[in-house]
């Protein structure tokens, strides 16, 4: 049977959606500063110099980066059951990414010249000193607009949150739909709010990108 | 009105050019122009090349001689002006009340027809060996039978001295093997002119000898019209009749190869010769 | 655990039947993206504002809104807006084409810009129509250059298969997540799961990387063996940030 879009219904679910869509960012925005802060870590581990280091740190993160997003989720949150699903999909999310910004910082760290390096050594500078000196401040410019393209990539998969009960935009679409039957109007909005809130984003993204002209 | 904006007939000096010579010209730039933005190139260009010659473009970088040739080619477009071609408007066509506006790809390729062109960084295709470069275009744009086709691509490879070469991919040869491989992808289209844009400019030294030693004898052995820049003035010297010395856009000096190199009118000729040789 | 094995046991044939249903959705949904990226990927370079401006609608479109979003609304809002309804696999096949035939789309893009211009110009100056320039010049070298970053966009659309679950589609995770209830085992099934994807996502890199090579070859470049076994990490950074 056809029927047409009911407006009605979708002013109704607005509100429910806009309250969702708050849990949505500060998911992602949590998200974001776990894969940050715990991709750099990674990075900076896979070259400690022992291999007992760096081969399991690269081989874990090498795992979490070829398996589901979905699976992760759904395993987390019913080996730790007693935690508040938010937590566990913040850090689920955060560990997924940390996986893929790890390989961006490696990245921006290979990207620094060996000679900063050595000059580092001929300064007889701590390795502590060295990283937080001179190579991070250089790695970490060039890797900015890869972590945005991630941090929208991240916000995109949110709605997985959904399924281990979070209660986040699209939850509140889901819910609404069930009870009112009307999937249509929820669906429709819920995915013009991801456009309206991601298209601007990608393209200043795009623009950092050209500003240090990648 | 635009109409008539551009000349119906050929230029009047033609006339008198066929009328001296006996010789229509193959050639003819007409107050050619061609702009970048603000920056002129070509400032109003005439010049003429007959059937048959073979002239030197010289002069100093930026003064417009590589922009000739890819205007020739129509891989670039006038801003004004027109350039003939046998007689007839290269880049352009006539419109039913006999003005001329600028041809469409159809066109283009109809004009293409008579000219071939050999790159400075020589531009095999990477994606096919050295004897399917030089007979995709005579089988897919000529309709050449295969059979014929690869046979007279071993002929040229004979000729340019890489018969042993035909199923090496471009990536295993030396940079003077691939240009003499494109020299022979451009002949296999049979062009009645040919251009040639600072070939061995990125050969090795011990290289340019040999692939201008081929050119010269195409040069002698063929009718082909050949249009050449290049900063090679020996080469200059020994295979053309006519050498033309562009600055800023404009053909300052031309003349026969033993009045420009020994006798030249022009103080930036005078110059641009004493820097190079 | 000897639980979990004797139900896993006996479910084996749901499991592989679903691990079947997967890579159905696999296979068919990389296929259907693959189409769409040469598209819009094409439509794209076109010469008309109006190609141009409908690939780039549509590629935004379906980039913009999320993947998850597209799934269910193929699933639950398409039957009444249009009286059509689509089997859950389908469902899947369509929602994973359109949203890695835009992304894809940017790589095909990207790939014919990036072959010289160069090559370009050496097929006019030998009077090849402008289709002959794009079947034999330009798309054989843009090819070997777009096969690492489609190979991350297959794992990714590999890895949103269990989305297949939430529609019922009889998929591996649906099957896997039939032992687990039956067994009570969680950490066990879960660590399966991840793992069968982790060799399926390991196997399918196999697979880009021998087309890869073969690619590479017909340019004239030869890679060694071990290029084969090399893992996505390498492109990862250097693409996924734009393409994902």
């Amino acid at each position: 049977m056809n029927q047409s879009f009911n407006w009605e219904a979708a002013r109704e679910a607005l509100p429910l959606l806009l309250e969702g869509f708050r849990v949505t960012l500060l998911a992602t925005a949590l998200g974001t500063l776990v894969a940050a802060v715990l991709g750099l870590a990674v990075a900076v581990a896979g070259r400690a110099p022992s291999r007992l280091v760096t081969v399991p740190v690269k081989a874990v993160a090498e795992f979490v980066r070829s398996t589901p997003l979905l699976v992760q989720l759904v395993g987390a949150a019913a080996v730790f059951s007693s935690v508040e699903p938010l937590v566990v999909g913040i850090v689920v999310l955060g560990i997924h990414y940390a996986a893929y910004t790890s390989e961006v910082y490696r990245a921006g760290i290979d990207g620094v010249p060996q000679g900063q390096w050595e000059a580092c050594r001929a300064l007889s500078m701590s390795p502590r000193r060295t990283w937080q000196a001179v190579i991070l401040p250089q790695a970490v410019r060039n890797v900015l607009p890869a972590l945005g393209n991630y941090a929208i990539s991240m916000f995109k998969e949110t709605p997985f949150l959904a399924v281990i009960t979070v209660q986040e935009m699209v939850f509140e679409a889901r819910k609404y739909g069930a009870d009112h039957f009307v999937y249509t109007e929820v669906f429709t909005l819920a995915g013009l709010i991801f456009l309206v809130a991601s298209y601007p984003t990608s393209l200043l993204m795009r623009k950092l990108e050209k500003r240090l002209g990648h | 009105m635009a109409t008539d904006s551009a000349p119906l007939k050929e230029p009047a000096d033609a006339a008198a050019d066929r009328a001296v010579t006996g010789v229509e010209p193959l050639v003819r730039f007409d107050k050619v122009v061609k702009r970048y933005g603000d920056h002129v190139v070509l400032d109003q260009l005439d010049f003429t090349v007959r059937r048959g010659e073979h002239v030197t473009l010289i002069g100093p970088s930026g003064s417009g001689k590589t922009t000739i040739l890819r205007l020739l080619m129509t891989l670039e477009k006038v801003s004004d002006g027109v350039i003939w071609v046998d007689g007839s408007p290269l880049s352009h066509v006539r419109t039913p009340s006999g003005a001329l506006k600028p041809a469409g790809e159809k066109q283009l390729r109809e004009s293409r027809k008579k000219i071939g062109m050999v790159f400075q960084q020589f531009n095999l295709f990477p994606n096919m060996k050295v004897l399917q470069n030089i007979t995709e275009a005579p089988v897919n744009v000529l309709g050449m039978d295969r059979e014929e086709a690869e046979s007279r691509a071993r002929e040229l490879l004979d000729l340019v001295g890489l018969s042993q070469k035909v199923d090496a991919h471009p990536s295993q040869l030396s940079g003077g093997q691939q240009q003499r491989v494109a020299i022979a992808r451009a002949l296999a289209m049979r062009p009645e002119i040919l251009l040639l844009d600072e070939v061995t400019s990125a050969l090795d030294p011990e290289l340019v000898a040999g692939v201008l030693e081929l050119l010269g004898d195409i040069a002698r052995n063929t009718d082909i019209t050949m249009l050449c820049v290049t900063h090679e003035m020996n080469f200059a010297r020994d295979v053309s009749e006519k050498v033309l010395m562009f600055d800023a856009g404009r053909v300052v000096e031309s003349g026969t190869p033993e009045k420009i190199f020994s006798d030249p009118e022009h103080a930036r000729t005078r110059e641009f010769l004493n820097a190079v040789l | 655990m000897s639980d979990f094995l004797s139900v896993l046991g006996e479910e084996f044939p749901q499991v592989t039947s679903g691990l079947w249903v997967t890579l159905e959705a696999t296979v068919l949904g990389s296929l259907l993206a693959l189409v769409l990226s040469f598209t819009f990927g094409l439509m794209a370079g076109s010469r008309l504002l109006l190609v141009r401006g409908v690939s780039r609608t549509v590629v935004e479109f379906f980039r913009g809104t999320s993947l998850y979003i597209q799934l269910f609304w193929l699933y639950y809002a398409m039957p009444p807006l249009t009286g059509y309804e689509l089997t859950p696999l389908l469902c899947g096949v369509v929602a994973f084409g359109l949203n890695y035939g835009a992304y894809g789309s940017e790589i095909v893009r990207g790939a014919i810009n990036a072959v010289p211009r160069a090559q370009y110009e050496a097929a006019v100056a030998l009077n090849m129509t402008p289709f002959h320039r794009m079947r034999k010049v330009i798309m054989p070298q843009a090819w070997a250059q777009m096969i690492p970053s489609f190979t991350n966009l297959l794992i990714q659309l590999l890895k949103c298969t269990p989305l297949l679950w939430l529609l019922s589609a009889a998929d591996l995770m649906t099957a896997i997540e039939h032992v687990r209830s039956r067994s009570g085992e969680t950490l066990g099934t879960y660590l399966l799961l991840l793992a069968v994807y982790f060799v399926l996502a390991y196997a399918l890199t196999l697979l880009m990387n021998m087309l890869e090579r073969t690619a590479k070859r017909r340019l004239g470049l030869h890679t060694g063996a071990g290029s084969l076994l090399r893992t996505r990490t390498a492109e990862a950074a250097a693409t996924a940030g734009g393409t994902r």
